[in-house]
C-alpha cells in the first residue's frame, strides 16, 4: 500500500466474494480457502517428517493439508510443497489502512501545480539507497530520467531538480548532501533487507535529521518493494511507497504535501 | 573455434590493441606507486600476522608507523630487512617491536639500504614457498578428485556466522555446487584493515578473515572426497585491502577471488589510482597462487541498461583482460564477468542475451567466463523469477559459459532460504542435462538478429575504446563512461594511502612472482597432462 491512492480506487468494487465479512483464499472454486506453501524443516525426509509438516500446517489453522512434494536437502533437512484450506475468513469491511491524503495526478497536473502554485523555483529532490543495501534499482526507477516500465523518472518532470546519490550511502552523507542542495524532499530507498537491519537504519536516519534540527526542512519519503506507507509513518517518514509505485506517485505526493505546507 | 557470429576478427583485434594501449598507460602509473595495503600485504607475505590489544592488525601498526615517519615510499621490505640486520629474530618480532613502540622506523632507515634489501630478499622465500605448496596441493586435489566438465555451478552462503556458513556450504556441496562463495559482511570493502580470527556476526555476509578462510577451506576439503569432486572456495579481493585478501587467500588455498580493476572505483567510490595500484599487486599474487579471478562487469548492468550499455561490458572485459595480463594472469585465470540483465519485457531480449553471451565466448575463447543471473529485474514474483533463471541457465549452457552463478528465487527479497540453493542447483542441472549439446547443433542465421546484434555491440565497443584511449582510463571514469558512475581521479576513499615509490623502493615478492610465473605455468601444464 502506497502513500497515494488512485482516484477511483474502491477495493470492494470488483470483488468476487459474496460475503465481504468472511473473505477466504480462492483456489479453484469460490470460498474453497485453498492455498499453497513451501518451506523446509530441519529434519531428514521420512514419514515422521511428513507428519511433522502436516501437524505444523494444522497448527497454522489449515484444514485438509496435503504434502504434494518433498525434496531431500541432503543435510538433515527436507523441503516441502503443500496445499491446504483456510476457511476462518477475514472481515474485509473492518479493514482500515492508513493512507496519505493525496491522490495520483498526471504529469501535466503535477507540472502545472509546480509552476503556478509552488515555490517559484524547481522542487529539489535528493535520493539514495542507504545503509547496507546495494540495490539501486528502486531509487533509479523513481529518480532517473529513464524510469522503469515506461514510467519516466522524476528527472523527466518539469520543475524538479533531482540528485541521485546511488547505493550504500551512509545516513550522514545523505543528510549533508540534502542540506547542501537545500532539498525540499529526501527519498530513501530500501530494496533488499535482512533481519530487519533496515528498520534500525531508517529509524537512525530520522533521528539524525531530527538531531540536526532539519525535520521541518525536508519531506522524508521512503520507498522499496517491501515498504508500506504505514511502516514509513511508523519509522518517522512522511510517506512510504511500495510495489508498483512510480515517479508519478511520488511527484503527486510531493506537490500536494508542499502545497499543504503553503 | 568456429565463429557462430561471423565476427569481424580485424575489429576484434583493433579493440584488443586499443585496450592494451589503455592498460599500458595505466600500468605505467601503477608501477610508480605503492599503497598502504600493498605494503601491508608485503608484511603478511613475510608472515606478519595477529592484532594488538585494540584488535588492530600488526601489518596496520607497522604501516602506520612508516607513514608517520614519512617512509612508506621505501616499502615495508626495507624495514623488515633492516630489522633482521639489526638482529631481530624474524619479521613478526620486528612488527611486534614496532607496535610496542620499542623500535623506531627512523633507526631502521639508518641501516645501509643495500644490506637491508639483501636481507629482505632472502627473508621472502618462506612466504613464497608457502604459496607454492598450496598451489601444488590444489593441482593434486583437482587431479585426484576431478571437477565439473561443463559449467561450474556457483552458489553463495551469507549467514554472517562462519560456523553456520560451513553448514550451508557443506549442504550446497552435497546438493551439487562446484563453487562456494562466502559473501562478505556489508561494509567490509571500506575497512582499511582486515579483521582477525573466526567471526560469528556480520550483516548480509561474513567477515573475510584468514581464520574464516581456513575454517571453510577445511570443511570443503572434507566434502570433496564425499561428493567426488574438488569444491572451490571464493572470496572477495576487492575494496581497500585487495592485495592483503589475496595473500590470505593464497595462504589458505582459495581458488577464486573477485578481483576487478574498476569495481572499487565505480561502486565503492575508492580512489582510482589506489584501486589500480592495489588490483595490480593483488592480481600478481593471485596469478602466482594459481587462483582464478572474477571481474565485475555484471555490476555495470545493475546501474546502466543492459541493451544500451552492452558495449561498455565488452570494453571493460577487454581492459580487465589487458590489466590482468600486465599483472601476470593467464587467460585461463581470467573469469571475465557478464550478466543476464535485459528487461524481460524487451521483445527478443533472449536473442540479445544469446548474442552477448556468445560474443564474450568467442572473443575470450580460453577464459573461464563468469556469467551472472538476473538481479535487476527480479521483482519478488518468485514464480517469474524461477522462469527468468531457467532462461539464464539455458543461455549459459547454449553458449558454453564456465563459471555459472545460480540465480535464487529470493533474489531482491532477502538472503536465500535453505532450500533455495537446492532449487537453483536442480534447475541448473536440468538445463545442463536437457540441453547439453544444444550449442553444437545450433547455428545462427547469417545476418540475422543475433549476428547483427553481436556486430553492433562489437562496433560500439571499438568506438568506445577509442574514446577511452583518447581520454585515458582515469579520464573516462571521471566522465562516467562506465556504469554511468562518474568518479574524479583525485577523489574517493583511500587516496591518502597512495605514495610515489622512492628510487630505492623494493617489493621482493612482486619481482619474484613475476619472475616465476612462467615456471608456474609449466607446472600447471605438467600436472594437468599427468
Amino acid at each position: 500500500m502506497s502513500a497515494t491512492r488512485e482516484k477511483t480506487t474502491d477495493a470492494t468494487d470488483q470483488s468476487l466474494t459474496s460475503d465481504p465479512t468472511r473473505v477466504v483464499p480462492y483456489g479453484d472454486t469460490l470460498n474453497d480457502g485453498r492455498l499453497q506453501l513451501s518451506f523446509s524443516l530441519p529434519v531428514p525426509p521420512s514419514p515422521e517428517a511428513e507428519e511433522a509438516a502436516l501437524r505444523m500446517l494444522r497448527a497454522m489453522g489449515l484444514e485438509d493439508p496435503a504434502i504434494v512434494h518433498t525434496r531431500d536437502l541432503l543435510t538433515g533437512g527436507t523441503f516441502f510443497v503443500a496445499y491446504g484450506s483456510w476457511r476462518e475468513g477475514v472481515d474485509f469491511t473492518a479493514i482500515k489502512v492508513p493512507k496519505a491524503q493525496s491522490v495520483v495526478l498526471d504529469r501535466k497536473e503535477i507540472e502545472t501545480i509546480v509552476e503556478s502554485e509552488l515555490l517559484g523555483r524547481p522542487i529539489r529532490v535528493i535520493g539514495a539507497c542507504t545503509g547496507s543495501d546495494a540495490h539501486t534499482v528502486g531509487i533509479d526507477a523513481i529518480l532517473n530520467l529513464k524510469g522503469i516500465a515506461g514510467h519516466k523518472g522524476l528527472e523527466s518532470y518539469r520543475g524538479f531538480t533531482v540528485k541521485n546519490l546511488g547505493a550504500q550511502v551512509p545516513n550522514e552523507v545523505l543528510i549533508a548532501a540534502a542540506r547542501e542542495l537545500e532539498a525540499d524532499a529526501v527519498l530513501v530507498s530500501q530494496v533488499v533487507t535482512q533481519k530487519n537491519v533496515h528498520i534500525h537504519n531508517l529509524t537512525r536516519f530520522v533521528e539524525l535529521v531530527e538531531a540536526e534540527g532539519l525535520r521541518d526542512r525536508f519531506l522524508l519519503v521512503l520507498g522499496g518493494p517491501r515498504i508500506t506507507h504505514e511502516l514509513a509513518m511508523e519509522v518517522g517518514f512522511d510517506a512510504g511507497f511500495g510495489r508498483r509505485s512510480f515517479a508519478g506517485h511520488v511527484a503527486s505526493f510531493l506537490v500536494q504535501a508542499l502545497r499543504g505546507r503553503g | 573455434m568456429e565463429s557462430k557470429l561471423n565476427l569481424d576478427r580485424g575489429r576484434v583485434g583493433e579493440a584488443r590493441q586499443s585496450a592494451r594501449r589503455i592498460a599500458d598507460a595505466v600500468q605505467a602509473e601503477i608501477d610508480e606507486h605503492t599503497t598502504s595495503t600493498v605494503e601491508r600485504a608485503v608484511l603478511r607475505l613475510y608472515g606478519v600476522d595477529g592484532v594488538d590489544d585494540n584488535e588492530v592488525p600488526l601489518p596496520n601498526r607497522v604501516v602506520a608507523a612508516m607513514e608517520q615517519a614519512g617512509a612508506l615510499h621505501f616499502g615495508a621490505a626495507r624495514v623488515v630487512g633492516a630489522a633482521l640486520v639489526q638482529g631481530f629474530a624474524g619479521p613478526q618480532e620486528c612488527a611486534a617491536a614496532i607496535a610496542a613502540g620499542e623500535l623506531a622506523i627512523e633507526s631502521l632507515l639508518e641501516v645501509p639500504v643495500a644490506e637491508a634489501l639483501d636481507r629482505a630478499d632472502a627473508a621472502g622465500g618462506a612466504g613464497i614457498e608457502r604459496i607454492r605448496a598450496r598451489r601444488w596441493e590444489r593441482l593434486e586435489l583437482r587431479r585426484r578428485l576431478g571437477s565439473a566438465s561443463g559449467a561450474e555451478h556457483y552458489v553463495i552462503v551469507a549467514t554472517g556466522n562462519i560456523h553456520e556458513d560451513v553448514l550451508q556450504a557443506r549442504a550446497a556441496a552435497r546438493q551439487g555446487a562446484d563453487i562456494i562463495a562466502v559473501i562478505r559482511t556489508t561494509g567490509q570493502s571500506l575497512l582499511d584493515y582486515v579483521p582477525f580470527g573466526a567471526t560469528t556476526e556480520g550483516y548480509g555476509g561474513t567477515y573475510a578473515t584468514q581464520e574464516n578462510f581456513r575454517i571453510m577451506r577445511a570443511a570443503l576439503d572434507e566434502e570433496g572426497p564425499r561428493v567426488g569432486r574438488y569444491i572451490q572456495l571464493v572470496n572477495y579481493a576487492s575494496g581497500l585491502c585487495m592485495p592483503e585478501i589475496s595473500v590470505m587467500g593464497a595462504f589458505e588455498r582459495l581458488d577464486m577471488l573477485l578481483n576487478d580493476s574498476m569495481y572499487g572505483i565505480l561502486f565503492r567510490d575508492i580512489n582510482p589510482l589506489r584501486t589500480m595500484v592495489d588490483q595490480s599487486f593483488s592480481r600478481t599474487i593471485n596469478a602466482f597462487a594459481g587462483a582464478v579471478i572474477n571481474t565485475g562487469e555484471d555490476n555495470y548492468l545493475t546501474t546502466a541498461d543492459a541493451v544500451e550499455a552492452a558495449h561498455t561490458v565488452l570494453a571493460s572485459q577487454l581492459i580487465n583482460e589487458q590489466l590482468g595480463f600486465c599483472a601476470g594472469l593467464r587467460e585461463e585465470q581470467l573469469g571475465l564477468g557478464h550478466a543476464f540483465e535485459i528487461d524481460p519485457e524487451v521483445e527478443d531480449g533472449l536473442l540479445l542475451e544469446i548474442a552477448q553471451a556468445q560474443l564474450a565466448r568467442e572473443i575470450f575463447p580460453r577464459h573461464p567466463l563468469k556469467y551472472m543471473p538476473p538481479t535487476r529485474y527480479m521483482t519478488g514474483d518468485i514464480f517469474r523469477g524461477q522462469s527468468q533463471n531457467a532462461y539464464f541457465n539455458l543461455v549459459s549452457v547454449l553458449t558454453g559459459q564456465r563459471i555459472q552463478l545460480l540465480g535464487m528465487i529470493t533474489e531482491a527479497i532477502h538472503t536465500p532460504h535453505l532450500a533455495d540453493r537446492q532449487l537453483a542447483l536442480d534447475a541448473a542441472r536440468y538445463a545442463a542435462t536437457t540441453a547439453r549439446n544444444l550449442g553444437q547443433e545450433l547455428r545462427f542465421v547469417p545476418g540475422g538478429r543475433i549476428q547483427q546484434r553481436a556486430a553492433e555491440v562489437l562496433e560500439q565497443t571499438v568506438e568506445f575504446l577509442q574514446r577511452v584511449e583518447e581520454l585515458g582510463l582515469f579520464g573516462a571514469i571521471e566522465r562516467g563512461m562506465f556504469a554511468n558512475m562518474a568518479r574524479p581521479v583525485r577523489g574517493g576513499k583511500g587516496a591518502l594511502g597512495v605514495v610515489a615509490k622512492a628510487a630505492e623502493y623494493r617489493n621482493p615478492f612482486l619481482d619474484r612472482f613475476h619472475a616465476e610465473l612462467p615456471l608456474a605455468l609449466e607446472e600447471a601444464t605438467h600436472v594437468s597432462h599427468a
